[in-house]
């Protein structure tokens, strides 16, 4: 397909969702008043429930159905794929791997994103320090993990060959041997969560920021007035005030960190001992033609949110509460 | 743009009161941690723009350069060239796989934007039985890992004859998108104030009326933050990408280019930084641009429950 024949097709694939809403619109402009709120309702709500239905529900349930299933899907396996999981020695390093990324990425970015979100509050260049952190969270993952490719490159200590990557230029010149970064396990995996809190300590900086922001002047000037310290200004007054958005923003990380994928392909190709499940469920899937086990995997992924919203939600309603 | 998604925010959205400056303040201590802070503030903000910096620099310097020596002796041995860029364009064919990042990208936001915006006036603003229950249902649906839903869903395209086109793409991403920009959409939608309707109401309008004439015009903040937000994660997406484009340059786009480049050629570094840099430079200028609605899209999410 040439350049404009792409260009052509988007369009009329635009033009064809809007002319879906014109028709909704139609449809529904013909009921008026308050007794053709049902169809109304029903004309704005279809076009959603349909994708909703087609796309997402019944493609989960299916995962689901099929996670009991063997490899090609045609055998009915039990608990198979599930007892692989936890209990194979390769799969078993795919879960310690996760647990080691959703345990260390949200922690470490909300704390890096809190401190800078305090030293700059209220500092002459607070826009521009902010973009600085802020900007690594436009760029893709795939982009994210080449950029750190490029730190972590290693060069053999032989002779005059000199290191290309920042990481090994440094520790050399602090006297180590060059490393290399992403082969050494089991640190291999803690190099490639830097790259995650790298993005993530940007979102975790711009909530809580804003939440900073929203505690009222005269609570931080009575703790002023009565000498409380830096140090006790951030225990007793800033972090308790903010106490939701933090947990907003640990769940809301730990979420995206259960599901990277990029990182680990783009950097190791979850080789080395560095697969985590969302990498593993793509491997088995779709380079493995495991489905069965790609599907239990898929599943356990989605077990695995579970707890973190329900944790979120219910600490939202204790927020509320109070 | 990350995996992250805005989360409904207990922050109260007022604005900052304006800041009552305590001159007293500038005594001997706090100006020495203040000093200190900056120190702290401007270490970290170093240490998160080096890596991209040094791919930028990368990007400009002669192939046998990056391979013998490290970025930063480009600035006592300067020596740079744009041969990078140009070899990437045309040597491995990036063209095709920006035009396809765009293509991909405007339907996938435009269409889960029409659809969502419907399906939030109903939510909002249309009484029916079973509103809230269906609103919640649909709420829950954002937890849905995409995993989940992937081999399914490349069968169905398959059996619709659609595998290997951008609308596999599109849908994905589209139906991808919806419960959260019904969400983020319907919280806008719920601040505007009932008597504004109710006045249309009696004048006659109906909910077409209603939803042209009165909400368009005040939703635009909302649709730009979704549409921000949507933007930058179809355009930095590689898994929906690689599941239903395939590797070629007829329909993948730039993510699964530099991810393939990494994987075959991941020693040709000066092409890698080279093709890196043009996938980053899109988002990061649309972002740049458009940051005001991205932060209040971050923070919308709890501006009612």
């Amino acid at each position: 397909m040439s350049t404009a024949e792409k260009f052509l097709q988007m369009g009329l694939a635009i033009l064809l969702f809007v002319a879906v809403v014109a028709v909704v619109l139609l449809v529904a402009g013909r009921f008026k008043g308050r007794n053709g709120d049902r169809a109304v309702a029903l004309a704005f709500l279809l076009p959603t429930a349909l994708a909703l239905g087609v796309g997402l529900v019944y493609p989960a349930l299916r995962t689901i159905y099929f996670s009991f299933f063997d490899a090609q899907g045609q055998s009915f396996a039990g608990f198979d794929n599930y007892q692989q999981i936890f209990t194979d020695s390769d799969q078993l390093t795919v879960l310690r791997n996760t647990v080691l990324w959703v345990v260390i990425t949200p922690f470490l970015a909300t704390g890096i994103g809190l401190l800078y979100a305090i030293l700059v509050d209220r500092a002459k260049f607070e826009k521009a320090a902010k973009a600085l952190i802020f900007l690594p969270m436009a760029i893709s993952f795939v982009g994210a993990s080449i950029i750190w490719k490029f730190v972590y490159e290693y060069r053999p200590d032989q002779g005059s060959i000199k290191q290309i990557g920042l990481l090994n230029q440094l520790w050399t010149m602090v006297g180590g041997t060059p490393q290399q970064w992403l082969l050494n396990e089991p640190w291999n995996n803690l190099f490639l969560i830097i790259v995650m809190i790298w993005i993530q300590a940007g979102f975790a900086m711009t909530i809580l920021s804003a939440a900073i922001k929203a505690i009222p002047d005269d609570i931080t000037e009575a703790a002023r007035l009565d000498g409380v310290g830096p140090i006790g200004m951030f225990r007793y007054i800033t972090v308790p005030s903010i106490r939701p958005a933090l947990v907003v923003v640990l769940t809301t990380i730990g979420i995206a960190t259960l599901k990277v994928f990029d990182i680990v392909r783009t950097m190791t190709g979850g080789q080395f001992n560095t697969s985590v499940v969302a990498n593993e469920f793509y491997s088995q899937t779709f380079s493995a033609d495991n489905q069965g086990l790609g599907a239990a995997l898929a599943v356990l992924l989605f077990v695995l949110v579970l707890p973190i919203v329900f944790y979120n939600i219910r600490q939202l309603r204790a927020s509320e509460g109070r | 743009m990350t995996a992250t998604t805005p989360a409904a925010l207990p922050v109260t959205t007022t604005p900052p009161i304006a800041v009552t400056v305590n001159a007293a303040a500038g005594n001997a201590k706090n100006r020495l941690t203040s000093r200190w802070a900056s120190m702290a503030a401007v270490v970290l903000a170093v240490l998160w723009t080096i890596p991209t910096f040094g791919l930028a620099v990368s990007s400009l310097r002669p192939a046998a350069d990056t391979r013998r020596s490290g970025w930063w002796t480009t600035f006592t041995d300067p020596e740079f060239t744009l041969k990078n860029y140009r070899d990437v364009f045309s040597d491995n064919g990036l063209g095709a796989f920006f035009v396809n990042s765009f293509v991909i990208t405007i339907p996938s936001v435009v269409i889960p934007l029409c659809l969502a915006s419907l399906a939030a006036y109903a939510f909002a603003w249309v009484e029916f039985k079973g509103r809230n229950l269906l609103f919640v249902v649909v709420f829950a649906l954002q937890i849905v890992p995409i995993q989940v839903t992937l081999l399914p869903l490349l069968k169905l395209f398959v059996s619709a004859n659609l595998a290997g086109t951008f609308w596999t793409i599109w849908l994905s991403h589209s139906v991808f998108a919806l419960p959260l920009a019904i969400f983020l959409i319907h919280n806008f939608m719920r601040e505007i104030p009932k008597e504004l309707i109710e006045a249309a109401r009696m004048d006659g309008a109906g909910h077409v009326q209603i939803f042209f004439r009165v909400l368009l015009p005040l939703l635009t903040p909302a649709l730009a933050a979704f549409g921000i937000f949507q933007f930058l994660w179809v355009w930095n997406d590689l898994l929906v990408a690689l599941t239903f484009a395939g590797g070629g340059d007829a329909v993948a786009p730039l993510t699964v280019f530099i991810a393939n480049l990494a994987g075959t050629r991941g020693t040709a570094l000066h092409l890698l930084s080279a093709g890196a840099f043009i996938s980053i430079i899109v988002p990061v200028v649309v972002f740049l641009a458009l940051q005001r609605y991205f932060v209040r899209g971050l923070l919308a999410g709890g501006l009612k429950g």
